[in-house]
């Protein structure tokens, strides 16, 4: 009983404040509503079962994300104003699409539900429970099963991060960045220089 | 299901990502400088992968031994038959790069790795047998190609088109992870064979769903109408090499990822996507074109005439037979051949300060100012407008053929209806070259690789190529054997 | 390999090599190739009509490749030789080797010689196609080639607008009787289940009494289909109704005429007949039809020639009457005796047309007979020439004896025709009678206005043109080849604005050069021998046919015991014509005017030739414009281009449009008709 509770709070806030993303006027405001949906989307995740992804969920998506997302939009000066005249152009038509979408997607649900067609049971998506803990189980499934999806995935990681250097890296000859190596290599002999100045002559360097 | 033995068939994976890899290093201590070398090695790393790739090809392969990792993976003949077409395609998308990017001084050391990383992804999804496989490709192929589309940072359409294709690629990608997550949701499986044997009699409604969800996912990266709106802006914008490749690798890959989930996974269902298909198939060939006639930018008109193209070949699909995907398979080779001489054509267009020129009033008198460029683009012209003694005509044959005779004669004639619809402004491009005062804009040498290439392209869709007719029949047929062994 | 193969395909390479080389290879080349593949085929064809005369030679069926399989419908290409195909073989190349020979004198001036002679040698090719077909397909193919092969030639000198519209007659013209055999091809098709000539001629008795249904009506099938195969042999012979080309066809240079108006293209119809004689024989009607055709354009013809002026008008109406003997010939069941005409007859029309192209030549293009005279002494061995061919045309002979070609030849027609006993065969031979009168009238007035009597040519503004501009035809208004300038004689000759008194206006006409001299040599021997040599052949033996045509034994026995009256009549008549001509046009030559002038009406009937073109004009040209202009104006431009191709064209550039405004450049946009297709598609699979 509890935990049917439990789904419906955590299922209707998550869809409420998914919905207020998109609704409010400040993008701050939309990314605290995201970090919202976020953590009653990890609470299902417990609800599941999946203990190991719902502290994924709190702590890459709401820690590293959701932040970086802040700090994004409290950087950027975007005109979001005008933004929202684009939003607001095509709103009707846009809600008109949702609507019908949503329609069509209770009717299909429904129709399973009520048994009308009868095909596969609402139970066959049902992992086998497995002995072992969460964490032991998905890095068993990732690197045995799935090894090859997995470093597959992991190149797609690669590309994205080169794509974002390539991207946005440039060599700036206005700044000083420090040369770790250069510096340690750098000998006494070559930094300093004796010299003898003659009286009234001065040091030409 | 041997773990080596999984290994052994993912060989020319294997040899693009290790490869990849090394060549990333090696970009990232040697610098720019290495550019061109860089670029050599990738082409000889897609060359590997290709002389490994023949064999199960020409041997036919198919069945139990060439699935690899639980079948997620599939090394048969149909995927070796994409991915021989997809390396030539990245090869040649390697090939006349540097040459385009030193002119703009940005030629850079990521762009060849980027490449292979791109093709690597290609070819996964050409060999997916589960959704999650086809979704890993999609994405590695898809991140790199949005770098790619952006990579002149100096030319603000390219960043522009790098942003529309991330964003609307990102809304496709969600599509068709909704698609997925339903059809997992309604079948408990992401396995192809696994969908086909559940998806058998009556379709649920939840299931369809799934089905029309991955299928539109899949169509944004086809670029069929109505999912094809960014392919105009996005070809214009990325830089003409890369243009070149998104006109061939990808849509290589994602037309033959289509036919396999189409016609493998949702094998059973065909009458249930079938109008879906017969719909996107004809809006594309209208809207090609349709958005074609005014353009006046070249590289847009192409754009559109991919889209055009892309109509044809699922002409090809919505018969759902195997003649049809052998046809289609037939068309996508000459496709390639023709989007790889017409790009590099337009490439080959620069002024006397060696900028590029697109605009097609520009081209006028290409045939007296430039014969044999002109005479090149001439046959790649008439060749996508499919004109007899051309190879392209036969492409469009095999297709219409294929839906004659699976009993949709009103689709062809449509289909045939577009076409001439079409000629009208690949006629006009000739028309211009040919008819029109010399504009005399076309000046400044072109590199070796683009001669060879332009003269290999135009040689294959001369009607020479009809001396390969046989050939690509043979080893089409084999592709698509394999793909309706499910079946 | 059999001599057929080189003997067909010869003249099509040397064609091939000949369009092609062209301007390229030079005309000499050009020449030399064209005219040493027909003589080449010519002394390969020889033999083979030796060996049938000899009776040692069988008939065989060569085969090319396989041509048409199709269904039920299967043919090969094959070449049939026979002895009919053999008769046609030395007529076709004889005749094309002596005109390509002819050609090198005549064109000599003409700027564009490689492509007549490559012209001519097609033209070759495709009647050789013809007459060697095994099919009707193959024939059909050989009779449309000759139909292009005329067309190109009538209009060689394109740039003369006359020219042009005669080759487009010829071809209209000839269409309307393409029509014609293409039914009954169709037809035959229909009836016998194959295109198979020898098939077809096995079944034929089968169907005799059979009926189909056509138009509406039951008519008999073998009726049915003969005169539907006839009408086509009407339209290319030329006979009464399809005739108006002919005449016409005269714009194209005279070799031309002699090779395909005289001796050969025209005979296709013949030939194509006697081809299907055993077929011909089932369908009594038919024959009835192209017998009372075939007599009443050979009077008809013949009429029409009396009046004439234009020396190669007056012979092409000749042919046109010629041809008409051939068909009653064929339509009282005498197929030998029509091939026997058509044999003599290839070579005294070539020989009549090849010395009027030598008079042209000599007189400087002038083509009125108004304008000759007196031409003996001047080109005499041109007019032995004519005089030769006159003799034969006109069937000179002594009874018991033998004569000129057509003596044997014709004189076999009308006696058969009496021989054959019906009422429509009687009514043949009083016409071919008549007309042979009329022949042996309006040739020796061609004779007599030609070369008898004083010069008359100082009027004619050929002469005139040749004498005062005699250094080149710069005003290019005279549209013919550039004519005859032999700087020697015009030089010598060169003295404007003087008449000298004698009617030449200081014009001297010359003999032709040698290569047109030989070919009337050969040719003359021909009009002089070929009847007398291969009448026994021709007309009596069984032997030599083989079984290549219908042969009526009894008929021909029937022929030899026709009363003496019968026998004689052709002569007399012969002898009537000839005293009249002699008394019009030597003896008293006001005479024909005076004629001329009291028979007002119907002369001006017989020289405006029936006013046939004039009907044709009114009953079919005009409707057919009126119809061509509503069609154009109201079908063509107001619906199907207003609907079609504009409204098409208007719809694609409003579509072009609106995907411009579609395609916005805004991101939102194109998300949203993203996922309007999306939705789309799920309510559309949904519902």
């Amino acid at each position: 009983m509890i935990q049917v509770l439990a789904f419906y709070l955590f299922a209707t806030l998550a869809i409420l404040s998914a919905v207020l993303v998109i609704m409010s006027r400040n993008p701050v405001h939309s990314v605290l509503w995201l970090i919202l949906a976020f953590f009653n989307a990890a609470g299902l995740m417990v609800l599941a079962g999946a203990e190991f992804i719902a502290m994924l969920l709190v702590i890459v998506y709401v820690g590293a994300v959701a932040v970086l997302f802040l700090f994004v939009v409290m950087m950027l000066d975007i005109d979001f104003a005008e933004l929202r005249a684009g939003f607001v152009r095509n709103f009707p038509l846009g809600m008109l699409i949702a609507l019908v979408l949503l329609a069509e997607l209770v009717f299909g649900i429904g129709a399973w539900r009520a048994g009308s067609i009868d095909l596969a049971p609402a139970g066959a998506t049902e992992a086998a429970p497995m002995a072992a803990s969460n964490i032991a189980a998905i890095g068993q499934v990732l690197y045995g099963k799935y090894l090859f999806l997995f470093e597959s995935a992991g190149i797609i990681l690669l590309v994205a991060m080169v794509g974002a250097i390539v991207l946005t890296h440039r060599d700036r000859k206005d700044t000083r960045p420090q040369n770790i190596s250069k510096q340690n290599r750098r000998r006494p002999q070559d930094a300093t220089v004796n010299m003898r100045p003659e009286i009234g002559e001065g040091v030409q360097l | 299901m041997e773990f080596a033995q999984s290994l052994r068939l993912i060989l020319p994976e294997e040899i693009l990502s290790i490869g990849g890899l090394v060549l990333l290093l090696a970009a990232a201590w040697l610098g720019d400088k290495a550019s061109r070398a860089i670029s050599i090695a990738s082409v000889a790393l897609l060359v590997a992968a290709a002389a490994v790739t023949v064999p199960t090809l020409s041997g036919g392969a198919m069945g139990p031994d060439t699935q690899a990792f639980l079948g997620q993976f599939r090394a048969d003949a149909f995927a070796a038959y994409a991915k021989l077409l997809i390396y030539v395609s990245g090869a040649a998308a390697l090939m006349i790069a540097p040459r385009f990017f030193e002119q703009f001084r940005a030629m850079r050391a990521e762009y060849p790795v980027l490449l292979v990383f791109a093709v690597l992804g290609t070819g996964i999804m050409v060999s997916a047998g589960d959704l999650m496989t086809l979704y890993i490709g999609l994405e590695m192929n898809s991140l790199a190609a949005y770098v790619l589309a952006s990579f002149l940072r100096v030319d603000n359409r390219s960043a522009e088109a790098g942003l529309k294709y991330f964003v609307l690629g990102a809304l496709a990608s969600g599509i068709l992870l909704y698609g997925m997550s339903l059809t997992y949701g309604f079948t408990g499986t992401t396995s192809f064979a696994g969908i086909h044997a559940a998806l058998t009699g009556q379709l649920s409604t939840g299931a369809l769903f799934g089905v029309i969800l991955v299928l539109a996912g899949l169509a944004f990266k086809i670029s069929a109408v109505p999912f094809h709106m960014w392919t105009p802006d996005v070809y214009e914008g990325a830089p003409t090499p890369v243009t070149m490749f998104f006109s061939t690798a990808p849509k290589v890959a994602a037309i033959a990822l289509t036919m396999r989930v189409a016609l493998e996974a949702f094998g059973n269902q065909a009458d249930a996507w079938r109008q879906v298909v017969v719909f996107a198939a004809l809006a594309s060939i209208v809207v090609g074109a349709l958005g074609a006639i005014g353009q006046s930018n070249i590289k847009r008109l192409l754009a559109y005439s991919s889209i055009n193209n892309v109509g044809f070949i699922l002409v090809g699909l919505a018969t759902a037979t195997q003649a049809g995907a052998s046809a289609m398979l037939v068309y996508l080779a000459i496709y390639v051949m023709m989007s790889i001489g017409s790009f590099v054509a337009v490439l080959m267009l620069r002024d006397a300060e060696s900028n590029q020129i697109e605009s097609i009033a520009s081209m006028a008198g290409l045939s007296r100012t430039r014969p044999l460029l002109g005479w090149c683009l001439l046959v790649m012209m008439l060749s996508l407008a499919g004109i007899p003694p051309l190879f392209g005509f036969w492409g469009k044959l095999v297709v219409f053929r294929a839906a004659v005779d699976a009993d949709m004669i009103a689709l062809a004639t449509l289909a045939i209806v577009g076409s001439v619809i079409s000629a009208y402004y690949y006629l006009m491009v000739c028309k211009t070259m040919f008819f029109d005062e010399p504009a005399d804009q076309v000046k400044g040498a072109s590199d070796w690789a683009h001669w060879a290439l332009l003269l290999i392209a135009t040689l294959f869709n001369s009607p020479l190529g009809y001396l390969l007719t046989g050939w690509f029949d043979n080893l089409a047929g084999k592709a698509s054997a394999a793909l309706f062994l499910a079946a | 390999m059999h001599p057929i193969l080189i003997i067909v395909f010869a003249p099509l390479a040397a064609a091939i090599i000949g369009g092609l080389g062209n301007k390229a290879l030079g005309s000499t080349v050009v020449k030399s190739i064209t005219t040493g593949a027909l003589f080449l085929s010519c002394a390969l064809s020889w033999p083979i009509f030796l060996g049938f005369l000899g009776e040692s030679y069988t008939p065989t069926v060569v085969p090319v490749l396989q041509w048409v399989q199709s269904g039920s419908l299967s043919f090969d290409w094959a070449l049939r030789v026979d002895t009919l195909t053999a008769v046609m073989l030395v007529v076709i190349t004889t005749v094309s080797a002596l005109v390509h020979l002819y050609s090198w004198g005549y064109m000599d001036e003409d700027p564009d010689q490689p492509r007549f002679f490559a012209y001519l040698s097609l033209f070759t090719f495709a009647m050789l196609m013809l007459v060697t077909a095994d099919n009707l397909v193959q024939m059909f193919f050989g009779w449309e080639g000759v139909g292009l092969a005329s067309y190109l030639l009538i209009g060689f000198w394109f740039r003369k607008p006359s020219a042009n519209k005669a080759a487009i007659k010829a071809f209209v013209v000839n269409r309307v009787g393409d029509l014609g055999f293409m039914l009954g091809i169709f037809g035959t098709y229909l009836v016998f289940g194959t295109v198979s000539i020898p098939e077809i001629l096995a079944a034929a008795p089968g169907m005799a009494g059979s009926t189909i249904g056509f138009l509406g009506y039951r008519v008999d099938t073998m009726d049915v289909l003969c005169i539907l195969l006839f009408i086509g042999a009407m339209g290319k012979s030329a006979q009464l109704g399809l005739h108006t080309w002919l005449p016409d066809a005269m714009e194209g240079p005279t070799p031309v005429s002699a090779l395909i108006h005289a001796a050969t293209m025209v005979t296709a119809g013949v030939f194509m007949v006697c081809r299907l004689s055993p077929m011909f024989e089932t369908a009594p009607i038919a024959l009835m039809f192209v017998t009372f055709i075939g007599a009443a354009t050979c009077l008809f013809a013949a009429t029409v020639g009396t009046t004439q002026w234009d020396i190669k008008r007056v012979i092409a109406y000749s042919t046109c009457s010629q041809l008409g003997y051939m068909f009653f010939a064929a339509g009282v069941g005498a197929y030998n005796a029509a091939m026997f005409h058509l044999f003599t007859h290839a070579f005294f029309k070539a020989l009549l047309f090849l010395g009027a192209g030598s008079v042209i030549h000599a007189m400087h293009h002038e083509q009125d007979m108004r304008y000759y005279g007196g031409l003996r002494k001047r080109i005499p061995l041109t007019f032995w020439a004519m005089m030769a061919g006159t003799l034969a045309i006109t069937g000179v002979g002594i009874y018991e004896v033998g004569g000129f070609a057509g003596y044997h030849s014709k004189d076999a027609i009308l006696e058969v025709s009496w021989a054959r006993g019906t009422e429509i065969s009687h009514f043949a031979f009083w016409l071919g009678a008549f007309a042979a009168l009329l022949t042996s009238f309006y040739s020796w007035r061609l004779i007599f206005l030609t070369f008898f009597g004083k010069p008359r040519w100082a009027e004619s503004e050929h002469i005139q043109h040749a004498v005062h501009d005699a250094h080149g035809h710069a005003d290019s208004e005279h549209d013919n080849p550039p004519a005859q300038e032999d700087a020697g004689h015009d030089v010598a000759h060169h003295v404007p604005h003087s008449d000298h008194g004698d009617g030449t206006a200081g014009y001297h006409p010359h003999e032709s050069p040698l290569t047109m001299l030989i070919p009337l040599g050969v040719l003359s021997l021909g009009a002089v021998f070929a009847g007398y040599l291969f009448n026994p052949q021709f007309l009596n033996s069984e032997g030599f046919w083989k079984g290549a045509i219908f042969f009526n034994e009894n008929l021909m026995h029937a022929m030899h015991a026709v009363p003496l009256w019968v026998k004689l009549t052709a002569t007399v008549v012969m002898l009537i014509g000839f005293g009249i001509a002699w008394l019009g046009y030597i003896r008293d030559t006001g005479m024909p005017e005076r004629a001329a002038r009291q028979l007002g009406p119907v002369y001006s009937f017989l020289f405006n030739k029936w006013y046939f073109d004039e009907l044709y004009h009114f009953l079919f040209v005009r409707p057919a414009f009126w119809l061509g202009r509503k069609f154009w104006k109201v079908g063509d431009q107001g619906i199907i281009d207003r609907f079609g191709p504009d409204g098409a064209a208007r719809v694609v550039a409003l579509g072009s449009v609106g995907n411009t405004r579609v395609q916005s450049g805004y991101l939102t946009t194109y998300a949203l008709w993203m996922l309007v297709g999306v939705v789309g598609a799920i309510t559309w699979v949904l519902f």
